[in-house]
């Protein structure tokens, strides 16, 4: 600690001085300042996609996120990363290597769903395809 | 609607989906107002946080009107303008019953660490986030906040995440009188949480970054000394000497993942992914800090391990804790801060854009470019929002 200095240039300072006026002292606080609470339990969410949870619980929670369920060969992989707990760094390592197979996924849904990044693939492969025959005729 | 996608590591998109539904009797669908981008979106932005699908919905910090109401929900009306703070979470669980909520155990199926969020991949539940038009806000009786008609909407909007989250960081700090603390990192959270140090009655503040801007903000917005770490050839070397060969009494990071500054670090957190991102900031923070400090963390790591001076932070007794913000616990307080002009949190806003720009936006948040601090993104069917009635600011209740 200091010594005691001169904080009048500092628009209120020490107003949350006492730990007693601020909110999350002490940490753990029961029972909790919740207005609105008229449930014992939360009622479960209808399960309506496939949603993948931790082997360190379970099964799925009350509610959950329902946006983009697993699909495709990333999928695949991130039904495997759930067969792992969530201290075993192989859960993380295939959730990450899904992440980068989806986003190759994602560039073919791009290419299937955009007239010009479909014009644009066809154009390169085209054009690939041209240099390789071209290559070949010299060669013969 | 129109919403923030994400395709590949930096590269979102402003694209057309399918409008959220309830999905439980306790839902309430919002039409959002004003949305912001957190420096913790950048994690999801640059590819590192697992589980992170094509086509999630990004966005954690987001006020907006309520539209709908499932069968269940009774605290709530349509046409509410609502705070939701980015934490999802039921109110009963056992975390929740000690106003941890975000530790929230019913809300996120995918992993048993990680507490339920807006927007923050499928590691935190896989729920779509506010960077749209439209978003699903579960547990509306519990979770939301009707902003106070004194209260004006870009305030509102950053009560979600970073005034909670700074605040949270300095509280987490047990600052006593006259106090030296030490702030790395200078983005919001940071700058945040350098105020609020303030408020608990530090003696010092001292940020720690290196772009000259944030820095230059850092001096503006929380009258805070700066040290710019490009200049420093040995972090904890340069604290001990600015405090008396003491250290700071705490030390707060507000980095994260993506820091800066040490080679290694970058090396193996960031580009081979050998741990779960650079801790330089936490390593500096360990060994500043003095003996029997206190360090506080509020950056957010990835979930696997990170190379940290564990043996140092034990040797010299000190007192680590860390955890997201419990926001709803904490907004009463600060909405009265905000009434009484002690926190003016929408001077970190720095750049206003339409939802449809949202690539830009991050990009120019990513690369620090044009001075960046913080960005709301105002959707199309976002409508006019009313500016609050000011109120006269009660006296100063300086208490030095």
């Amino acid at each position: 600690m200091n010594q005691a200095t001169d904080h009048s240039h500092i628009p209120d300072w020490g107003v949350d001085l006492d730990p007693a006026r601020r909110p999350a002292v002490p940490m753990e606080r029961t029972p909790p300042r919740l207005e609105g609470l008229h449930w014992d339990r939360p009622a479960q969410q209808p399960h309506t996609v496939e949603v993948l949870h931790s082997i360190e619980r379970p099964g799925i929670t009350p509610v959950f996120g329902t946006s983009v369920p697993p699909s495709g060969l990333s999928g695949w992989i991130r039904r495997r990363a759930f067969r792992r707990s969530e201290s075993d760094l192989r859960h993380w390592m295939l959730l990450l290597l899904a992440d980068r197979v989806n986003v190759a996924e994602g560039l073919v849904e791009d290419v299937q769903r955009s007239p010009r990044a479909r014009a644009a693939a066809f154009g390169v492969a085209g054009a690939a395809l041209a240099v390789w025959m071209l290559r070949r005729r010299r060669r013969a | 609607m129109l919403a923030t996608t994400y395709r590949r590591p930096y590269r979102v998109r402003a694209a057309h989906v399918p409008e959220p539904a309830i999905e439980h009797p306790d839902d309430a669908i919002v039409r959002v107002t004003r949305a912001c981008i957190c420096g913790s979106d950048l994690h999801l932005y640059h590819g590192l946080v697992p589980d992170t699908r094509v086509g999630s919905i990004f966005g954690h910090e987001f006020t907006g009107v309520v539209e709908e109401v499932g069968p269940n929900v009774r605290n709530l009306k349509v046409g509410d303008h609502v705070l939701v703070p980015f934490n999802v979470f039921c109110g009963t669980c056992a975390s929740c019953s000690h106003e941890l909520y975000g530790n929230c155990e019913n809300v996120n199926p995918e992993a048993t660490a990680i507490g339920g969020a807006y927007g923050y991949s499928h590691s935190a539940g896989g729920y779509n986030g506010g960077q749209a038009e439209y978003v699903r806000v579960p547990f509306a009786d519990i979770g939301p906040t009707v902003i106070p008609p004194d209260i004006h909407v870009e305030d509102a909007v950053l009560l979600t995440d970073v005034v909670p989250t700074g605040y949270q960081a300095a509280e987490m700090g047990d600052i006593h009188e006259d106090d030296t603390v030490v702030v790395f990192g200078a983005g919001p959270i940071g700058l945040m949480a350098a105020r609020c140090a303030w408020l608990m009655g530090a003696g010092r503040v001292i940020v720690v970054d290196q772009v000259d801007y944030r820095l230059d903000f850092a001096r503006r917005f929380a009258q805070a000394e700066t040290v710019d770490f490009r200049e420093v050839e040995d972090m904890a070397l340069h604290i001990k000497k600015m405090t008396d060969w003491q250290g700071a009494d705490v030390c707060i990071d507000a980095v994260g993942c993506e820091a800066d500054g040490n080679f290694m670090q970058t090396l193996t957190g960031v580009k081979l992914k050998l741990q779960a991102g650079a801790a330089t900031a936490l390593h500096w923070a360990i060994n500043s800090v003095r003996r029997g400090g206190s360090v506080s963390i509020v950056g957010v790591y990835g979930p696997t391990f990170n190379a940290v001076p564990i043996g140092s932070a034990m040797n010299k007794g000190l007192t680590l804790r860390m955890n997201q913000a419990s926001v709803k616990r904490h907004l009463p307080h600060l909405i009265e801060h905000i009434r009484a002009g002690r926190l003016k949190p929408r001077e970190l806003i720095t750049h206003r854009v339409p939802l449809e720009e949202v690539d830009e936006a991050y990009h120019r948040f990513s690369a620090k470019q044009d001075g960046c601090i913080k960005t709301v993104l105002i959707p199309p069917r976002a409508g006019r929002i009313d500016t609050p009635t000011p109120v006269a600011r009660p006296a100063s209740s300086n208490l030095h």
